[in-house]
């Protein structure tokens, strides 16, 4: 479906997953995140960044993942994204939600 | 997908099979993931999990388990546990699920209060020092009903 995120038009799945990445702007990232009460520092953006880089690599997405990134450690992505970081860090930097259980 | 109403999920891990430390391993992280709060207390065999020297040798039962589609005569010959596991690990590993030692320190990490029983540690002759360094510490079960203390939680015996 559409939405206006950040003044701009763009297509999100019901959750509020952007479907075309190439849509995705630094500040639709930040009104995402805002959405969800999270406001964005520099450590977010890092974290954002290492997250888009994966998937356009192709990796997967998991907890473990997280963990080995040399980015950050698990708790602090908890501390930054609370309340289901990879499903929070995922919808700010405009890339599908992951589908792994762990 | 509509929000869920669960908000604390209480695992009670009471066996030492791999496929059943799995299970509740993987529940209590996708609670987090969701940003559902998350215990499990470990009792009797489950204590397996948490103990330092036991930990990294947990095997597949091949004998009473029908899913394992062996004879159980066949299961219950000398390496099949150990051949089973080896492979079921080797499957677990495609798809990057973390081995016991390093899945706990995930859990703990992840915010997951880890508990171990105190009559089964009584039972076990343990003390803490025999346990993993990221417990948070030996309760009674009456000790952990009383960690389901908001609406919406859940408790489950594995």
């Amino acid at each position: 479906m559409e939405a206006v995120l950040a003044g701009i038009k763009v297509m999100v799945t019901d959750e509020g997953y952007l479907t075309d990445f190439s849509q995705w702007t630094k500040e639709i990232g930040a009104e995402i995140a805002k959405e969800d009460g999270i406001t964005m520092t520099e450590r977010h953006w890092e974290v954002i960044n290492w997250i888009q880089e994966q998937v356009k690599a192709g990796n997967g997405l998991s907890v473990r993942g997280i963990k080995k990134s040399g980015v950050i450690d698990i708790k602090e992505f908890y501390s930054l994204f609370p309340g289901g970081p990879l499903k929070l860090a995922t919808k700010i930097a405009g890339v599908p939600k992951p589908k792994s259980c762990i | 997908m509509g929000q869920t109403k669960v908000k604390k999920m209480l695992f009670i891990l009471s066996k030492a099979t791999i496929e059943n430390v799995y299970a509740a391993f993987v529940m209590a992280n996708g609670a987090r993931m969701e940003g559902i709060e998350s215990e499990i207390f470990f009792t009797f065999f489950g204590l397996e999990a948490i103990q330092k020297k036991k930990l990294k040798h947990l095997h597949v039962a091949t004998v009473g388990n029908p899913a394992m589609h062996m004879p159980t005569m066949l299961g219950g010959l000398p390496g099949m546990e150990a051949l089973a596991t080896k492979m079921m690990k080797k499957e677990m590993d495609k798809l990057d699920m973390p081995p016991i030692d390093e899945f706990l320190e995930i859990l703990s990490a992840s915010g997951v209060k880890l508990w171990a029983c105190k009559l089964a540690v009584d039972m076990f002759h343990l003390n803490e020092n025999d346990l993993i360094e990221d417990l948070d510490g030996i309760l009674t079960i009456g000790d952990f009903y009383s960690k389901a203390d908001i609406d919406g939680t859940q408790l489950l015996f594995i």
